[in-house]
């Protein structure tokens, strides 16, 4: 498969064999696309003769507004709406209320560490852009970079914060303990990203750092599938595979945070709960 | 009513709900991590020493890259006697009773010392340079007993070794054609073309520094800087940054271990010692993590935010107003 292609010249045409056959092969598919009939189309027609209506289906008026609950429609995608309207309505994915003991500034760490993480992604995403080298010859980019610097330091004070706080009440009661589980693999992940950050700057610390940590990672074992020593593989790791699992992560936190609301505080259980407040949903 | 509408119904019952603006939290957030963040940026800017190159090393101390090279040469390096992933010795292999992971994963980067950091460049080297041609040609032709005395008393004289004009000259003695090469291989690293030489393969594209910085990390210029710059394993290291900025801070307990015994003893207590200290910390890290991730469902972890009253301050308006309506 490596020698040279066979070509096909034709006038002013010249294209490779390997070309030709995959265009052919698109046009044979669309080809086939526009003939062939499409599966759905007998059971409908079936459908419709069984009720007692014309041979040809008629389709569902366009803007009609139908709950999801009510929507007799069945089928995967119909499941999962129901799914996540049963578990996560968007009033509760955006709510407008919450419990009146939410007013602590304990309660602020997790939102602001999300939004160091955007800044993170952002500043990231410019250096990824312009490539390793430029903040080390750039004012500009040494000015986004010290951004990215920043950021990171912001995400992981907050990210600990948001920890600390949620460690001292006890914030996977009543349910919430994969939403611990899944924040305490999120902080873990953030460490390792951050790690590679560190490798992938192209400076003394990246050198110092790789050849002082691979003795810990070889130790381990894992210096088969994680060489600190490779740029290559540590940029690759920071800037594509390990944010998108920090954001995947991040998402799915929120999710069950938003499914299950904020915990209660630490001894109100059933028999210690205060008599209903008026307002209070019954 | 959706089912999760009717659990919060049931798990807030009682509960004075109060307005909430989670949008306007989030944009009040960005606005003041980015307020912040520009003006650390603008005022503080970023850490950002320079690399070092080989070229850099040999002009700035050329002696400690000769030894390091005549290490090489000998085996006698860190990296030629590493062991797994760059070879088959044992010198760096960590093993902690019977579980040795680092031998179970074998060699996955192949390193030859001698051969990639310095026989390999001289030999590109020599293409037109008769002498050092010569000097190859005579060094690998020789017994195996007649390169370590070479290389034995070359070691021993640049402990006496003067650096005139920036090159190595060492007292005169039975060498063999080792002047010729070191010299030669010094000036190569001197010129700046071992940085690129030590990066040859059969690929345009490179990416891959495992070579040159197994090379630096044999000698002792690279760790003298570090140590400088507090950043050695003895010194918390792992935590800190070069300059005056903050490091990566969250791998203080991590940075820890190794300040303490047994992981910096000799003698080892439980099978761990500074000759294991790496994999040891790693499994107990691993442990430690494990174990908050399932604080959850341990007792005793769980139950201590019950028993240290941080929580009091937490939402001390909630248990103030439900004091209120008790009496």
């Amino acid at each position: 498969m490596d020698q040279p292609a066979p070509y096909v010249h034709w006038g002013f045409f010249l294209i490779s064999l390997p070309n030709l056959v995959l265009i052919c092969v698109m046009l044979v598919l669309f080809a086939l696309a526009l003939v062939l009939p499409f599966p759905g189309k007998h059971r409908v027609a079936e459908a419709a003769t069984a009720e007692g209506t014309s041979d040809t289906p008629q389709p569902e008026p366009a803007g009609v507004s139908m709950g999801i609950a009510d929507d007799p429609a069945g089928g995967w995608t119909n499941s999962i709406r129901r799914l996540i309207d049963r578990r996560l309505p968007l009033r509760e994915l955006l709510p407008t209320r919450q419990p009146y003991y939410v007013g602590s500034w304990v309660y602020v760490f997790g939102v602001v560490t999300i939004a160091a993480l955007v800044w993170v992604v952002l500043s990231g995403m410019v250096l990824a852009f312009e490539g390793p080298q430029w903040w080390h010859v750039s004012p500009q980019g040494r000015f986004v970079n010290s951004l990215h610097f920043w950021a990171v330091q912001m995400f992981f004070i907050f990210m600990v914060l948001h920890l600390w706080g949620q460690y001292w009440g006890a914030g996977w009661r009543d349910g919430r303990a994969t939403t611990w589980m899944i924040g305490v693999v999120i902080f873990l992940v953030s460490i390792v990203t951050a790690f590679t950050g560190y490798l992938a700057q192209q400076n003394f610390d990246s050198q110092w750092i790789a050849v002082n940590a691979k003795d810990a990672i070889n130790a381990s074992g894992a210096g088969v599938f994680f060489n600190p020593l490779n740029f290559g593989q540590m940029l690759g790791l920071h800037v594509m595979l390990l944010p998108i699992l920090v954001t995947v992560l991040v998402v799915v936190h929120v999710v069950q945070i938003r499914m299950r609301g904020v915990v209660r505080p630490l001894g109100m259980d059933a028999k210690s709960q205060p008599a209903p407040v008026a307002g209070a949903p019954q | 009513m959706s089912r999760v509408r009717h659990d919060k119904a049931t798990y807030y019952r009682g509960i004075r709900m109060a307005p909430y603006d989670l949008v306007k939290e989030l944009a009040l957030a960005m606005a003041a991590t980015l307020i912040l963040i520009l003006v650390l940026s603008a005022v503080l800017s970023s850490p950002d020493v320079p690399s070092v190159t080989i070229q850099s090393w040999a002009r700035s101390d050329p002696v400690d890259f000769v030894t390091t090279a005549a290490n090489e040469l000998a085996g006698s390096s860190t990296s030629a006697n590493y062991g797994p992933p760059y070879n088959a010795n044992s010198g760096s292999v960590q093993t902690w009773g019977f579980f040795h992971p680092q031998t179970w994963a074998g060699i996955h980067q192949p390193v030859d010392s001698a051969g990639e950091f310095v026989i390999t460049p001289l030999q590109l080297e020599a293409g037109n340079n008769s002498a050092l041609t010569d000097a190859l040609s005579s060094y690998q032709s020789a017994s195996s007993d007649q390169q370590t005395t070479w290389l034995t008393n070359y070691s021993n004289a640049l402990g006496n070794a003067t650096t005139p004009n920036n090159t190595v000259v060492v007292p005169k003695g039975a060498y063999g054609p080792l002047p010729v090469l070191m010299d030669n291989l010094l000036s190569l690293a001197q010129d700046g073309a071992l940085d690129g030489l030590l990066l040859v393969s059969a690929h345009f594209y490179q990416t891959d520094y495992t070579a040159p910085l197994l090379f630096m990390a044999d000698g002792g210029y690279l760790p003298g800087l570090a140590q400088d710059q507090n950043l050695t394993g003895s010194q918390w290291g792992m935590m800190n940054e070069t300059g005056r900025y903050p490091g990566q801070a969250w791998l203080w307990l991590y940075t820890m271990w190794y300040q303490v015994g047994p992981f910096n003893q000799s003698s080892g207590f439980f099978g761990v010692s500074g000759s294991n200290a790496d994999l040891a910390v790693i499994v107990v890290m691993a442990v430690l993590t494990l174990l908050l991730i399932f604080v959850p469902f341990i007792p005793g972890l769980r139950d201590l935010p019950r028993w240290i009253p941080i929580h009091r301050l937490i939402w001390r308006r909630f248990y103030a107003e439900e004091r209120i309506m008790r009496r």
